[in-house]
């Protein structure tokens, strides 16, 4: 049958391998390794492309269940952001009884510029109110129709004491300031602020809890399509494990499957969070605009898609490893 | 090299495929295992394999107790086993080349070593020039000496072989033969599983026979 010439291997070669097996040095089996590494995840990557619609499902499933729990992020920090502006502020707002006397006005001023509690004082007349409230909010028809200024003449003041430093100190200020006979009424901004914090508070809480049952589904279908993919490849796996492959060796390829549709579910999501904010990015700043903020939202940038890529990576790896962990080891020749 | 010793294999189901084999194959030494089909030669391959464990008697190979030997270890254990299949489970989706080098590939083997091998192992059986084709494409007879190329790769103390010539025509059969004896005369033990008499009675090697799990012994059936 050897149509060849046939001694090379026969008379040299079997008694060669023990003597070759122990030269070889630490170097040369970690490099043999690495080899190994790179060629797995690139087999396993063109795998992956062998069978697009497959992959492709299993990556939009995996980017739809981080997507979400990160655009709700994206969405609770830039609301975040919009009360961090004001944070350390216990600005309040005083409203003046209706139809004070300028001169009343200016003494009530010039006694609160006195006081040493007080950072800054702005006045704003009724007319100006009228004035800003007419310009903005689409209000201007309907203001028209009364026959009357209805506004109060209105104090912003800003104390030097913050609320989150010093909440007795304020609320003392507040009651000092109540008992003025010409203010009619005392509203700490700083309230509203709080009870914005809290349903962050609840919107942050929220995301974990998405997050968390989300990065459990990713879990289950990385690791279920993994299970799919072992039982094909059952017969390669007996052969392997028969010529000496350990469980190690056998898991890698299946490892780095599970890998790749975290990268990629990470990266679809990524794409999926920057095009949703382009898309209600324009909206939410007209509305913002309505009600005179500058408020955007806040971009996911740089750092998020690093963190999804990094998530979606390590959760497509531990549902791998869950599935090869039970499957591979109960397959043997 | 092999050795066994009472070795009885009974499966759960009862069935006792093995009684009190004994029987030693030393280093350099070739065998032909034989029987009816169900008398447990593929058992006893098995056993080598550490695909099964026996029930009673002791193993041993190259001195080793196979039952001493943990679950962990049995991968590096059968990289010093080369085993020719009787469907030869080649893997349809890589080359004929990717083929032999899977043994090389699983011990880490550098990617110098494992060309230059699977060249030499691949020119051993004659079919260098199909190295980059797919298995799909060769015949019966090219598939089995490619099973047999990858049996021996690693250049294993051990080899293997369960009904090797199945699907062959004698002619073929022989060749194959010829390249199992090669690999005895450089120092390999070789078992080779048949039930094909007239090719063991053209050659002159030791026969163990299997009947219902006993194994008795002749030195050749040549002459017969």
């Amino acid at each position: 049958m050897p149509r060849h010439k046939t001694d090379t291997v026969t008379a040299s070669q079997p008694r060669r391998s023990g003597a070759v097996e122990s030269r070889r040095s630490l170097i040369s089996i970690l490099r043999a390794y690495i080899h190994n590494h790179r060629k797995n995840a690139a087999e396993s990557f063109h795998r992956l492309v062998g069978e697009p619609l497959q992959s492709v499902m299993t990556m939009l499933v995996v980017a739809i269940a981080l997507a979400l729990p990160a655009m709700l992020y994206v969405g609770v920090s830039s609301l975040q952001q919009l009360s961090g502006s004001w944070d350390s502020s216990a600005q309040m707002t005083l409203f003046l009884k209706k139809g004070a006397k300028d001169k009343a006005i200016k003494s009530l001023i010039k006694q609160l510029e006195s006081n040493d509690e007080l950072a800054e004082i702005h006045y704003i007349s009724p007319s100006q109110a009228l004035d800003a409230l007419q310009d903005s909010a689409g209000f201007g028809e309907a203001l028209t129709l009364l026959d009357e200024n209805p506004l109060p003449p209105v104090l912003l003041v800003v104390p030097i004491a913050t609320i989150e430093a010093d909440v007795p100190r304020v609320e003392q200020l507040v009651k000092t300031l109540a008992k003025q006979p010409l203010v009619d009424e005392v509203q700490l901004d700083m309230k509203w602020l709080q009870r914005m914090q809290q349903i962050l508070d609840i919107g942050r809480q929220i995301t974990v809890l998405l997050g968390g049952a989300l990065s459990l589904g990713v879990l289950l279908v990385v690791g279920n399509t993994i299970r799919l993919a072992i039982e094909n490849r059952r017969e390669e796996i007996l052969v392997v494990k028969l010529v000496g492959g350990t469980n190690g060796f056998v898991r890698r390829p299946f490892l780095y499957t599970g890998l790749w549709y975290g990268v990629f579910g990470g990266v679809l999501a990524w794409l999926g969070v920057v095009i949703a904010q382009f898309w209600l990015g324009t909206t939410v700043t007209r509305l913002a605009a309505l009600y005179q903020s500058d408020f955007a939202l806040q971009g996911i940038g740089l750092d998020g898609m690093l963190v999804l890529i990094a998530l979606g990576g390590a959760l497509g790896l531990v549902g791998a490893a869950l599935a090869v962990g039970r499957h591979i080891a109960q397959l043997e020749p | 090299m092999i050795e066994f010793d009472n070795v009885s294999k009974r499966y759960p189901d009862g069935h006792e495929a093995l009684s009190q084999v004994n029987f030693a194959l030393d280093a350099g030494e070739m065998a032909f295992l034989t029987g009816h089909s169900g008398a447990g030669k593929s058992t006893l391959l098995k056993l080598i394999m550490l695909m099964e464990r026996p029930s009673g008697g002791q193993l041993l190979v190259n001195g080793k107790n196979l039952s001493r030997l943990h679950k962990s270890q049995i991968p590096y254990y059968r990289r010093r086993v080369g085993v020719v299949f009787q469907n030869h489970q080649l893997l349809f989706d890589r080359s004929v080349f990717d083929n032999v080098a899977l043994p090389m590939q699983v011990s880490g083997a550098q990617h110098r070593d494992i060309e230059r091998r699977v060249r030499a192992a691949l020119d051993k059986v004659g079919l260098l020039s199909k190295e980059k084709l797919n298995p799909v494409q060769l015949s019966g007879g090219e598939q089995q000496r490619i099973g047999i190329a990858r049996a021996v790769v690693h250049t294993p103390r051990i080899l293997l072989a369960d009904e090797p010539t199945g699907n062959l025509d004698p002619e073929l059969s022989a060749e194959i033969m010829k390249l199992f004896e090669d690999f005895r005369n450089v120092g390999v033990s070789v078992l080779v599983a048949t039930h094909d008499i007239a090719l063991i009675s053209r050659m002159d090697e030791r026969v163990l026979t299997l009947d219902h799990g006993r194994l008795s012994e002749v030195a050749s059936l040549a002459s017969a």
